[in-house]
């Protein structure tokens, strides 16, 4: 939902990053307001994971250029579990398997943690089970997965719903979700964007990375952008994932390589 | 891993104080006039000196093992003393008796030895240097038979069994240290638990060493008759040294018909600092025989210290339908080395053996575990089950695993599992993004990790390895 004068949540400015020694991120500006749902396409290798992973401060990326401002504040200084506290969220493409952890010990540990940074009272292992048990409608998921360890032994479609269900639960201020809807069938994919529909309100703001558009049946964007060369090279409304899907990526990619020069 | 997981300084360790305690020591040094001078100062009985010459006259003819995967140069055993006792009066009535240094000492380390706190119900032996200074609970335990206190006591108050059952498990001439310790080994606990009586209280020994020159050799015999049960607990720490001390225990556990035995250990010794230097070497050598049908023993280890660790509790099962068990973690971290595992013999019909043994290296250590089942002729319908699982933090330490398997009767099952895996960089980060501490990740991995040996351990002791542990791994990632 586009409002002129909703607070900024996140301004990216310049932004380049490298991994390893390889320039991936050559310049992104980006700002999202409270309320708003921005979609980012774009071919494999265009610098949209990268861009995620980024923002939450994976360790392998090194930012060497511009800035990242979240609710005001440098978040380039923050450590990737400061930035979470604060309200970043990111859904991984790939959900790690913790052996060994219980799914309910690591979203209670997640949520204390939260609570704590934000000087409110933590939940005891009685209050959390209660809490916890609500949140699993939002993906529909059973109460027996809060007893298995961390993802191990999950379907691809069981991680992403466990992924939704941490987002529910840690509310955070802004969502980032990386290819959530990759290697999803239709049924997981409908669940998994009814999470996030409901999860969206008017004071968060969700970043959504896609490969394809047909997530966007189901979450209707306010910002479709598009990455090419690790650039957005083009930002348009919903419609421009539909003229996306008709006409391919590689028309924007030439654009790219044009403004490249 | 990459660059930003790196060792960092470790938390210090936090026993390292030394008390300042005047003692009664023999200068450095071995010949079989110290162990007379030894065997003097303890009055002992003929038996225990010839039990100890016999000792020395084997360990002289020895040589030292070098087979285990750790490197450390060559010990002068003429420089260690083989003595060492605090000094107080010769007979102790009661625990007020006791230097109130030594009872600071051991509230320091947590260890009540005033008996006010009936409720946590733990017996404690008290072993400072090589000398028990104070057994709780005794008469208490006396009520039901159970002999609990210093071996050096039950060597005059019970000579039969200690003559009996002393090297009857570890035989003198065993292996290097086994007949170094034999020799020299100035105390330890004695535990003996009659027919048909479950032990009413867990005993608990706890060993100090404190003296910088001296070398520790206590020596454990535990015997539990037919029917009979206990639970035995034993912690280790030591004061903060820069030169290396060397610690050789024997434990011997016996166990006949129908009887358990369950030995847990929370080993901390010293373990060096951050370089290496200091630390204890732990040469230990640790066996339970099942002699009588239908009897357990069962070994749960948290190996957390010192320098060097060399250490393989085993189990003889040579009663029919015994059962012998091993639960470890062992963690090393700096340039710890350890090299650590069981031996289950079997021998009796149907007999059973479990080995979980859980290895987590981080800094430059290096952590091997090292097994053998053996399966004997006429050990029909035997059964081990090992599983042997490795841990890595960073990537510069390093874990082996060495199982052997003899198997001589073809109706056995001997099944081996072993995994190897990583706390990477990539797991810190899923729990960083959901906003968990690097720490408090690396804690919840490694508890998850030792799970299955943590449940072998009594309540209390599994809150205190959980913790310890995460302790120790206190900045190892960073």
């Amino acid at each position: 939902m586009i409002r002129e004068n909703s607070d900024v949540i996140l301004s990216v400015q310049d932004l380049v990053a490298e991994v390893e020694g390889t320039e991936i991120l050559k310049g992104v500006t980006l700002k999202v307001r409270a309320g708003e749902i921005h979609t980012v396409m774009g071919l494999n290798g265009s610098g949209k994971s990268t861009f995620s992973k980024v923002l939450a401060g994976h360790p392998d990326y090194t930012v060497t250029g511009g800035t990242i401002t979240y609710r005001g504040q440098d978040l380039l200084e923050l450590e990737p579990e400061d930035r979470a506290r604060a309200g970043i969220f990111l859904a991984f493409q790939y959900p790690l398997e913790i052996p060994g952890v219980s799914n309910l010990d690591f979203l209670r540990v997640a949520y204390n943690a939260r609570q704590a940074h934000h000087g409110h009272e933590e939940l005891d292992a009685f209050d959390f089970d209660e809490l916890v048990r609500d949140k699993l409608d939002v993906v529909k998921m059973d109460a027996s997965f809060l007893g298995r360890s961390v993802n191990e032994g999950f379907s691809g479609g069981e991680k992403k719903r466990n992924e939704i269900l941490q987002m529910a639960l840690l509310e955070p201020t802004l969502a980032i979700l990386d290819e959530t809807d990759s290697g999803l069938d239709i049924d997981a994919l409908k669940i998994v964007a009814e999470g996030v529909n409901q999860l969206a309100t008017p004071d968060n703001a969700m970043l959504v990375i896609t490969h394809y558009q047909r997530l966007l049946n189901y979450v209707v964007p306010d910002y479709v952008h598009v990455m090419a060369g690790g650039r957005i090279v083009r930002t348009g409304g919903k419609e421009l994932a539909l003229e996306l899907e008709e006409r391919g990526y590689e028309w924007l990619s030439d654009v790219a390589e044009a403004t490249a020069r | 891993m990459s660059t930003s997981v790196k060792s960092l300084v470790s938390q210090p360790y936090k026993y390292g104080f030394v008390t300042d305690i005047e003692s009664d020591s023999l200068p450095p040094g071995l010949s079989e006039d110290v162990i007379r001078l030894i065997s003097a100062k303890k009055n002992e009985p003929e038996f225990m000196l010839n039990f100890r010459l016999r000792a020395y006259r084997q360990w002289l003819k020895m040589t030292e093992p070098n087979w285990a995967a750790v490197g450390y140069p060559s010990i002068d055993y003429q420089k260690i003393v083989y003595y060492s006792a605090p000094k107080q009066k010769d007979k102790l009535q009661s625990l007020d008796e006791v230097d109130p240094t030594l009872l600071e000492t051991f509230e320091k380390l947590g260890i009540s030895l005033s008996e006010q706190k009936r409720l946590s119900n733990v017996a404690v032996d008290a072993i400072f240097d090589s000398v028990s200074v104070a057994t709780t609970f005794r008469e208490k335990l006396a009520e039901k038979g159970v002999i609990f206190c210093p071996i050096s006591e039950a060597v005059h108050d019970y000579p039969e069994l200690i003559e009996k059952y002393l090297g009857s498990v570890v035989p003198v001439g065993d292996n290097y240290f086994a007949a170094l310790n034999s020799a020299v080994f100035t105390d330890g606990s004695f535990v003996y638990i009659p027919k048909n009586t479950p032990c009413p209280m867990e005993l608990s020994t706890y060993f100090r060493i404190n003296n910088g020159e001296s070398g520790q050799f206590e020596r454990t015999l535990i015997v539990a008759e037919e029917g009979s049960s206990v639970t035995y607990l034993e912690g280790c720490t030591a004061p903060m040294f820069d030169t290396n001390q060397l610690h050789a225990a024997v434990v011997e556990l016996v166990a006949l018909d129908n009887a358990e035995i369950k030995y847990s250990t929370v080993q901390n010794w010293f373990a060096g600092d951050e370089n290496g230097k200091g630390g204890i070497y732990n040469f230990v050598t640790k066996r339970g025989l099942c002699q009588g049908k239908n009897s357990k023993i069962s070994w749960t280890q948290v190996e957390t210290g010192s320098a060097i660790t060399w250490k393989y509790p085993s189990c003889v099962l040579i009663g029919d339908n015994s059962v012998g068990e091993f639960y470890s973690v062992a963690l090393t971290n700096h340039m710890q080395q350890a090299d650590t595992g069981t031996k289950m013999v079997h021998i009796g019909k149907n007999t059973r053996s479990t080995i979980i043994s859980k290895g987590i290296s981080a800094g430059k250590s290096k952590n091997s575990y090292r097994g053998l089942v053996k399966v004997g002729p006429k050990a029909e319908g035997t059964r081990n089950y090992s599983q042997c699982d490795s841990m890595l933090i960073g990537d510069t330490a390093g874990a082996n695993t060495f199982p052997y398997i003899q198997v001589q009767n073809n109706t056995a099952q001997v099944e081996h599992e072993a995994s190897t895996s990583k706390i990477g960089e990539d797991q810190l980060f899923y729990f960083q993004q959901r906003g968990i501490s690097m720490e408090d990740a690396i804690s919840m991995m490694i508890s998850g990790f030792c799970k299955d040996v943590f449940n072998q351990l009594p309540m209390e002791f599994a809150v205190e390895a959980d913790r310890l542990l995460a302790l120790k791994l206190e900045g190892s990632v960073g």
